[in-house]
């Protein structure tokens, strides 16, 4: 177990910046993940701290000890790699001996910690199987072995679910949580999959473009977004964005499709008269009664998931006739999460009304986060 | 859809085989029959008479000490070039592997010695080794060697294999790198999370996993050396001082065109035939499954 600090790293190829400064500081025991869209630098940050790309700017330091200018070796680190990186030579039972082999450890140890380690991930009848006898999910199983026998200071996960089908992925996210809180070793998990990184996280640094744009608990990530970006990437299927504008007196807010939301609390009045765009999570859409709407929406497609139905439409201004949406004000196309009993038909006017204290307001032109609401 | 096509009968697919038949026929089954027929004659001096010896030849080849000789000096000439043509090669290999600015200015260069001719190679080392002029030598000289190929048997081999092992040596480093490239960058990345220095992670992870290319170049290299190697050593000792650097291959072209024995000759052309045909045989067995893990 170790505390990691991330100190304003930053990494560059010649004149290409990937990672503008980035801080984190990760308590012992903790599972960090570090969630992002593909070249966001999320794996080259990983890769960092563990000692395979080199440090440009700034400092990493695990248990108190600065390790900029150590070998991955000398950083007591053990990483899970995402093509799992198994020695195909060699059995099972080597592949996760070969650290401590070379540590020089007594021959009974070895057997003793790789046993183990074996039993606690049920491997103990493929012991001596090569990798490629093995399926996706055992192979990344002694990938987990090969990090654990060595009981490192730190663990790191470089999208290790992604070459799995959907079903074993589920299965192993709850294993590696599980594995996690029993050995209570300080981790560090990339991952591009918002869902692996909201259900596993007891952190979560959602990066963007070379930037923690936040780090936070899952949900206050997810009630919190303090960015467009971040609201749009966590959470499934995506959170609304409608661009529309706060009344003078800051009751209210008229989008630019039309409609207009009514008595949104004192929290606006200082943004009176302020361009806004407007965030709204598709499960915070409820279908009303025709006449306590705050709009319409215009249904063009209904996916049914089963508990849920997710509703793709049009919105519309609420008792009006249908009318074009103004040129500048987006598409207006948005999603609904309902209730799977809901019985909705394409091509349906929905009343919709947003669950009070659920809205999201960020600064169109930054997209930073401006206001609770 | 893909329609196979097949044409029926015999006639015409053997038309179609025929030009690449031919050419097997008339430059590899005749000349091979031709040898098998001649090692089981004898002429005489002067060529007036043939008389069937049956395999008199092949016994008086086993017992003739300086055909023995050629062989020890056959087994060492190609164990030395198969072993320093891929030792040198895997060495340069791993180097450009890690080489990232100018790499393809690197390989290019590497690559060209395979283009020059083997009896051009030969020279070049000739004259880089000659005792009077060869600036190798003299240098040689001035570690305190005196350094001459055409007194010293074993100078002459050592001029041969390095000769022979330069030429080869771009062929085994293609190998070697396209081998190097195919191994994942992170099982070298994970080996060394795991503690493994440099030469361990050659020894444990690389070496193990370039063994199906290695074994490739093992079998072509010995290959090379049996037989590739006469322009080399034509052009560079002719097979001496002596017959220090005499191999199997140029002793049949001296005794049959030289000497013109022609029966010991082509008795000697059957068994290098019989050895080729046991290499190509375990090559085949064992890049059938390549994959040995």
């Amino acid at each position: 177990m170790a505390d990691i600090a991330i100190r304003n790293v930053v990494k560059r190829y010649g004149d290409t910046q990937v990672i503008h400064g980035i801080s984190i500081d990760i308590a012992a025991g903790e599972l960090i993940v570090i969630v992002g869209p593909s070249g966001c630098g999320k794996s080259t940050l990983l890769r960092m701290v563990a000692g395979l790309e080199v440090i440009t700017e700034g400092e990493i330091s695990i248990g108190g000890r600065v390790v900029n200018r150590l070998e991955p070796k000398d950083r007591n680190i053990a990483m899970v790699f995402q093509n799992y990186a198994l020695y195909p030579h060699m059995s099972v039972f080597d592949n996760m001996a070969y650290g401590l082999k070379i540590a020089g450890r007594p021959k009974g140890e070895i057997n003793e910690r790789v046993q183990k380690a074996a039993r606690m991930l049920e491997l103990s009848e493929l012991l001596d199987r090569r990798p490629r006898q093995l399926s996706g999910g055992q192979r990344q199983r002694v990938a987990m072995g090969r990090a654990i026998v060595r009981n490192p200071a730190v663990f790191l996960f470089d999208e290790p679910l992604s070459n799995l089908d959907a079903k074993l992925r589920v299965q192993m996210r709850l294993e590696i949580k599980q594995l996690q809180r029993s050995l209570a070793t300080t981790s560090l998990y990339v991952t591009h999959d918002q869902v692996e990184a909201m259900t596993l996280a007891d952190r979560l640094v959602v990066m963007n473009q070379g930037v923690a744009e936040q780090i936070d608990t899952p949900l206050e990530i997810y009630e919190r977004p303090a960015s467009t970006f971040v609201a749009s990437f966590i959470g499934s299927p995506s959170m609304n964005f409608l661009p529309g504008e706060v009344d003078g007196d800051g009751t209210s807010i008229a989008l630019a499709q039309g409609p207009r939301l009514r008595a949104m609390g004192q929290a606006l009045g200082q943004h009176g008269g302020r361009s806004i765009t407007l965030g709204v999570r598709p499960e915070h859409l409820a279908m009303v009664p025709e006449g306590e709407e705050d709009f319409h929406l215009q249904v063009g497609v209904v996916e049914t998931l089963g508990a849920d139905i997710l509703v793709h439409g049009k919105l519309v201004e609420a008792g009006a006739a249908a009318r074009q949406a103004k040129g500048e004000g987006g598409s207006g196309i948005i999603a609904a999460r309902l209730p799977g009993s809901a019985r909705v038909l394409e091509g349906e006017r929905l009343p919709l009304k947003v669950a009070s204290g659920l809205l999201h307001l960020f600064d169109p032109e930054s997209g930073k986060r401006l206001v609770e609401v | 859809m893909h329609k196979k096509v097949t044409f029926g009968g015999f006639a015409f697919p053997l038309v179609l085989l025929l030009p690449q038949l031919a050419i097997t026929f008339v430059f590899f089954l005749w000349p091979a029959a031709q040898a098998l027929y001649q090692s089981v004659l004898r002429q005489d001096a002067f060529g007036l008479r043939t008389t069937f010896v049956g395999l008199d030849n092949f016994a008086r080849l086993l017992n003739d000490p300086s055909y023995l000789a050629s062989f020890k000096v056959t087994l060492v000439f190609s164990t030395s070039v198969t072993l320093t043509g891929l030792a040198v090669a895997l060495l340069l290999a791993c180097m450009a592997d890690r080489v990232i600015k100018g790499s393809g200015a690197y390989k290019t260069l590497l690559i060209i010695p395979y283009a020059v001719a083997p009896a051009v190679a030969g020279v070049l080392w000739y004259f880089l080794f000659n005792p009077s002029i060869g600036i190798l030598a003299y240098l040689v000289r001035g570690l305190g060697y005196n350094w001459n190929h055409q007194i010293s048997g074993t100078d002459a081999m050592i001029l041969v294999v390095i000769a022979s092992v330069w030429k080869q040596i771009s062929y085994n480093f293609l190998f070697f790198l396209a081998g190097l490239q195919a191994i994942p960058k992170s099982l070298i990345e994970a080996a060394a999370i795991d503690g493994a220095g440099p030469w361990k992670r050659f020894t444990s992870i690389i070496f193990p996993l370039l063994s199906p290319t290695t074994f490739f170049l093992l079998v072509v290299n010995v290959v090379y050396a049996f037989f590739e190697t006469f322009g080399v050593i034509h052009a560079t000792t002719s097979g001496g001082p002596g017959q220090a650097t005499t191999i199997l291959v140029y002793k049949v072209f001296t005794d049959g065109f030289v000497a013109l024995n022609l029966g010991s000759s082509a008795a000697q052309s059957v068994i290098l035939m019989l050895i080729v045909v046991l290499l190509t045989a375990v090559q085949f067995r064992y890049i059938e499954r390549r994959v040995q893990y």
